[in-house]
């Protein structure tokens, strides 16, 4: 135990045991130092091993720690071992360090619920879990931790219980999300019998040696293993839990729904890039997946009216932008993007959830307006997080980590022009939906009153969160200014070198264009929300960009889909078979029965003639045969 | 000895009970208490014991035995021996004893000695079924643990008690007469073949049966332990016992009858039928899956909560047959942890049924909600054992499951992938429980007290063991592994045993 | 004495008695006719009896209608005496209304 690796998850699991059994005995600022305490803790001792393991690491560029084997059977052996390298250092410090600023925020933020405890004690678990998976050096782990963030994330959006919308959005996260785990787990027995183990760095070693390349084998387990990065990460098909993901209190939808759960399927797919190299219909897959659900996510955002809606398409655009850069082969461009999208979804979302309490809990953008002046601190950070998410050139982080993706959507291995036209639509209309929710909420007259101004545990993870918006992008820039590369450095220690197809010296086009594309957006939202609001009135009055409308507004009428063809067979089945239909064949044998003893009972009636009858009858039946015989 | 001192305490406390519920109401209860707890303990030191020597070899190698002759004439003996696996029931059994007699601490009020007398003879029954080695032994005890039972559902039952109790008995009672007819076969032909009429477990098990006859005689030992399991066609008198049955009754069903139907296919139907039961492996597979997805469709439609939580159980019971029928070690241990977990999981499920019923005085689902509002402690219990019955990692039910599931993927691979799905389909059912009873708005005024510390005590003893066997089933899993280890043996033909890495290609 | 009646005839009145006296059971409603009926079916019995005796030449016949005699004697003494208490009884002698059976 000299390593303090442990703590890093241990910390957490204690805060969360301490809410959970002592939670109602402590006062509001001992569970506050409970809650946000672990969770900064925590965050100190990754800082500290981070800054160990990349000055003075160990040769492999990994931590590793058994703590003991949890089952071993037949062959069959998962130990509960943390392992700490690049790639899950970084999670793990996007985890901590934006969680400890999240849970500081909240602190504030839930300040007036009743179950401040409960809170935080979910809050704690969801830490934990999410750092299991991060840091768990086999998949049944990952799949402990995978699963413990599903419950967590399913726990807090039905944290208002009361409401029976919250609770159903809580089933319909965890249910969708499960689809995915159990496609998931199959792929883990799948690997299992093919590599005998679950242990990453052995599947790692062994893949290239196991596996031919485009062997049917090897397509079928990625695909399966991006089910459920998919499901967890709202992608296409099974996103359409993470807008009702909403209903949850806003840290929550920073926390788990922005920053660090729903990248969990970017991480499983980095994290088993060897796996998706050797399939290139898998590949293909995820590119696909990425770039439909960008596109899609961003014209529904478009056309959103609660801020938090506007801010869950996004997020599920911007990990399109993640899938997108994993299936092109762009692997350190997806991490990156994970990075500096956490910064800035996080503060959106924060930032967000400022401006709705302050408004007494209103979500729509149009009864905002005018907050520009009256919360100036929300305001800049809005900005800052804002202009990061639109990718504005040069001063976002944004820009680096975007432009990045949408230069090697065209140049990488995997890469193609189609993919990198959707990529640049989508920069496109994100920069659109963008401005026009930072007009709608900031600028333009007043419309509802303010109600109390957030203190200073809200406003300073707001401005920490703004400063990292701006700064995080730096530590990676371009071929053609700087060629700074310490991100990528750190990462190929784990994840390999992106392959180029073109040359390198036509980078600057393409960041010209993605430049234009965002000022363009920007213009476009500008145009139809801040000076020509009429015009959107004379669009809506058209009969088929209504209806394109409507139906971009239902999130491209996917719900309505599912309704059909899923919940409704299902519940219409479960429904008529309530009295299970296999009883009946029983209560059949019974009634059978019955029916015959009440034949039988109707000739014992009493009556002598009938008796008499009955012999006459059967000795004429009997002397009849014997004479024919 | 020490086998037979287990039934013995059992059956004594029993009768002693009956005899002191004449004078007060509230001492059979404490007899019952101290009978089981004593069990207990002595098993607990026996395993602290053996844990230490456990070794894996092919031989019959039993921990303990018991012989004495009963019936000589018809080569009948009254010998008890357990191995792992029959120690693990062993343990569960009383474990769950003492819950039930807890759980029955203020439930039961009337005629209290002839309730426990029936429950603790329950409990005898169960461990001399887990014990028995003579096949007509085990018969006598498979009959002991159900009359008991049929009083216990018959008369501290809810309002169509009667009914269920017949049922019960009927179902049981004429697969019991199969497996009867099927035991006296095999003891026929064992004693044309050599010339030794014997009933014993271990003598019989070499039997040479022709392949037509041994089908039909495992057929007769499958149906009563179908019956028991239950098996999806044989399912139905499950929900109407468990629904009617006071809460140690559901509880006892739930955690150990059940069992011993799971108990009986790896005891007898493996090991005295390996090569028939290779032949309906398929089928019976695919009878598993048909009960994993038709118990979860049925429990999610159910608005009578224990209704719900016996389909629950038929769904998790799917995940035993196919397990058993699996053949190979992974889905085997996946079997033991399954019975130990749903033991437990579905158990503690039962128990919060009935005190919810003691405070709001239901059983409908649409009558409640609300309730984490008022009874915080109760809710959060009830979270983590839907989340166990949804097989949540880090409980014990998902080792269970995922054993099982990665055992079959061997065997199977298109039945395994419709029995996963039972994982999405436990988690819709699952989540309307906790849905429809502790969220939302409430519902009924008034106050509900939260768990009194009794209550306390034994929903933590619950919550640890899941917890625990989730955490760290290794104790579990090393103490079943000979047993398991023999069963893999015995099915496997001499030519392809699988050594351990052998998965890999 | 050589009989001049053809065992035919005797047996088809015997058969023709028989008939009647099932009828006569069948058809009627109170008991004492119901109990004469009866009569006339063992009647009609002995008479085959005797009728297959004198045919054979053999004393069986009359042994059995001895016995026939003894028994319809019993039969109408244990009949009438418990006839009797119906009728004290239930004041009828109709069967339809004695019985108490559901069927």
């Amino acid at each position: 135990m000299d390593n303090p690796l442990w703590l890093i998850p241990a910390l957490p699991l204690a805060g969360f045991l301490i809410l959970a059994f002592g939670g109602s005995h402590l006062s509001k600022k001992m569970i506050a130092a409970a809650g946000a305490g672990s969770v900064c803790l925590s965050a100190l001792i990754t800082i500290m091993i981070g800054t160990k393991l990349l000055s003075a690491g160990p040769d492999g560029g990994t931590y590793s720690q058994t703590l003991w084997t949890w089952i071993d059977v037949a062959g069959f052996n998962a130990k509960i071992t943390l392992t700490l390298d690049a790639l899950s250092l970084v999670f793990v410090f996007v985890i901590t360090f934006i969680g400890a600023l999240i849970h500081i925020y909240s602190a504030g933020f839930m300040e007036g619920d009743k179950d401040y405890s409960r809170f935080f004690a979910c809050m704690n678990l969801f830490v934990f879990s999410m750092l299991v998976l991060v840091l768990a050096d086999n998949l049944l782990l990952m799949y402990l931790g995978w699963e413990g963030v599903g419950l967590c994330s399913y726990l807090l959006i039905g944290f208002w219980y009361e409401n029976p919308a919250n609770g159903y959005a809580a089933r319909k996260a965890f249910t969708i999300t499960r689809i995915g785990d159990t496609a998931m787990a199959i792929g883990l027995f799948m690997v299992f019998y093919q590599s005998g183990t679950l242990v990453v760095a052995d599947i790692t070693a062994k893949a290239p040696e196991l596996w031919q390349q485009n062997e049917t084998v090897v397509t079928v387990i990625a695909l399966l293993l991006l089910a459920g990065g998919v499901g967890k990460s709202a992608q296409l098909p099974l996103q359409t839990w993470l807008p009702d993901a909403m209903a949850g209190p806003s840290p929550v939808s920073a926390l788990i729904h922005a920053a660090t759960m729903v990248t969990a399927g970017v991480y499983l797919i980095a994290r088993m890039h060897v796996i998706f190299e050797l399939s290139v219909v898998a590949q293909s897959v995820v590119a696909i997946i990425g770039a439909a659900t960008l596109l899609i996510a961003g014209f529904t955002a478009l056309t959103q009216y609660d801020i938090k809606r506007v801010l869950a398409y996004s997020t599920m655009s911007q990990i399109g932008y993640m899938f997108l850069a994993l299936g092109v082969g762009a692997w350190t461009a997806a991490v990156f993007h994970f990075m500096v999208h956490a910064f800035f979804k996080a503060l959106l979302f924060l930032a967000a959830g400022a401006i709705i309490e302050s408004l007494h809990h209103e979500h729509n953008m149009f009864r905002m307006g005018g907050l520009k002046d009256k919360m100036p601190v929300v305001f800049w950070t809005f900005l800052i997080g804002a202009a990061s998410l639109a990718a504005v050139p040069l001063i976002s982080s944004g820009f680096y980590s975007k432009d990045q993706i949408l230069w090697y959507a065209w140049g990488a291995g995997g890469g193609s022009p189609l993919l990198w036209a959707v990529a640049l639509l989508g920069a496109l209309i994100t920069a659109a939906y963008t401005t026009r929710m930072m007009i709608l909420t900031f600028w333009g007259e007043s419309k509802t009153h303010i109600g109390h101004h957030p203190g200073k545990r809200m406003t300073i993870p707001l401005i920490v969160l703004a400063f990292f918006s701006l700064v995080a992008g730096f530590i990676e820039l371009p071929h053609n200014f700087g060629h700074f590369t310490l991100f990528s450095d750190l990462m190929h220690k784990v994840l390999p070198e992106t392959i180029l197809r073109t040359n390198v010296s036509s980078e600057w086009m393409f960041q010209l264009l993605a430049a234009l594309a965002t000022f363009g957006g920007i213009f476009l939202g500008y145009f139809y929300y801040g000076q020509q609001p009429q015009r959107i009135e004379n669009l809506r009055q058209n009969e088929m960009l209504a209806g394109l409308r409507r139906f971009w507004f239902s999130g491209w009428g996917f719900d309505q889909l599912y309704d059909v063809i899923l919940v409704k067979p299902f519940v219409f089945i479960t429904r008529i078979n309530k009295a299970d239909v296999v009883d009946k064949l029983y209560t059949g044998i019974v009634s059978v029965t019955h029916a015959l003893y009440r034949l039988l009972s109707r000739t014992q009636s009493g009556s002598l003639r009938w008796y008499i009858m009955g012999m006459v009858i059967g000795a004429i039946v009997i002397l009849g045969i014997q004479m024919m015989l | 000895m020490m086998l037979a001192l287990l039934i013995v305490i059992l059956m004594a406390g029993g009768l002693t009970a009956l005899l002191a519920g004449k004078w007060n109401k509230s001492f059979p209860r404490w007899i019952a208490l101290i009978s089981s707890t004593a069990g207990f303990l002595i098993l607990l030191l026996f395993w602290i014991d053996q844990h230490q020597v456990v070794q894996v070899s092919s031989d019959q190698n039993w921990l303990v035995q018991y012989q004495k002759d009963w019936i000589l004439s018809f080569g009948i003996t009254f010998h008890l021996a357990i191995d792992g696996l029959s120690l693990l029931l062993l343990v569960l059994t009383f474990f769950m004893g003492i819950l039930a007699v807890l759980c029955s601490w203020e439930e039961i009020r009337e005629r209290t000695g002839f309730y426990y007398f029936n429950l603790l003879w329950i409990l005898a029954g169960v461990a001399g079924v887990f014990m028995a080695m003579d096949l007509f032994l085990f018969y006598f005890f498979w009959e002991v643990m159900l009359i008991p039972m049929y009083f216990l559902i018959g008369i501290w039952g809810s309002e169509n008690r009667v009914y269920a109790a017949y049922k019960f008995f009927i179902f049981t009672q004429a697969s019991g007469l199969l497996m009867f007819l099927a035991i006296l076969g095999l003891y026929f032909i064992h004693g044309n073949n050599t010339g030794v009429y014997t009933f014993s477990y271990v003598e019989l098990t070499g039997t040479v049966i022709p392949s037509q006859v041994a089908i039909w005689l495992m057929m007769g030992f499958m149906v009563a332990f179908a019956v028991k399991l239950p098996v999806v066609p044989f399912h139905t008198w499950l929900p109407d016992a468990h629904g009617e049955a006071p809460t140690a009754g559901s509880l006892i069903l739930a955690g150990l009858l059940l069992k011993t139907g799971a108990y009986g296919m790896l005891r007898f139907v493996i090991p005295l039928f390996p090569e028939a039961a290779r032949q309906v492996a398929v089928p019976a597979m695919v009878l598993g899956v048909a009960g994993i997805v038709y118990g979860a469709l049925l429990a999610y439609s159910q608005t009578d909560l224990k209704r719900l939580v016996a389909f629950t159980s038929v769904s998790h019971m799917g995940f035993v047959l196919m397990g058993i029928f699996a053949f190979n070690e992974l889905a085997l241990q996946g079997v033991v942890m399954q019975i130990v977990t749903h033991a437990i999981s579905t158990g503690a499920l039962f128990i919060l049924a009935g005190m919810i019923k003691e405070r709001l005085h239901t059983r409908d689902m649409n009558l409640m909600g609300g309730l984490w509002t008022q009874m915080p402690r109760l809710g959060t219990i009830g979270m983590v054992f839907a989340m166990a019955s949804l097989g949540l990692p880090g409980l014990g039910s998902f080792i269970a499951e995922f054993l099982i599931l990665l055992g079959a993927f061997h065997a199977h691979f298109w039945i395994t992938v419709v029995a996963a799905s039972g994982l999405i389909f436990s988690a819709v059912y699952s989540l309307r429980i906790v849905q429809k009873i502790f969220l939302g708005p409430e519902k009924g005024a008034g106050h509900i007290p939260d768990f009194s510390r009794r209550e306390m005590v034994i929903m933590a003893a619950l919550t640890v063991s899941i917890v625990w066997l989730g955490l760290y089933p290794q104790p579990v899993i090393n103490t079943a592994k000979p047993a398991v280890v023999r069963l893999v043996q015995l099915l496997q033909p001499d030519s392809d045993i699988k050594s351990e890495q052998s998965y890999v290609r | 004495m050589k009989s001049s009646v053809s065992i035919e005839m005797v047996m088809l009145l015997a058969g023709l008695l028989f008939a009647l006296g099932i009828a006569g059971v069948i058809i009627r409603k109170n008991i004492i006719f119901m109990l004469l009926s009866v009569e006339i079916m063992l009647n009609a019995s002995g008479l085959a009896f005797i009728a297959a005796g004198s045919h054979w030449g053999q004393p069986d016949g009359q042994v059995m209608f001895i016995f026939i005699l003894a028994m319809a004697a019993a039969e109408v003494s244990i009949g009438l005496a418990l006839i009797l208490q119906i009728y004290h009884q239930h004041q009828s002698l109709d069967i339809d209304k004695l019985k108490e059976m559901n069927g």
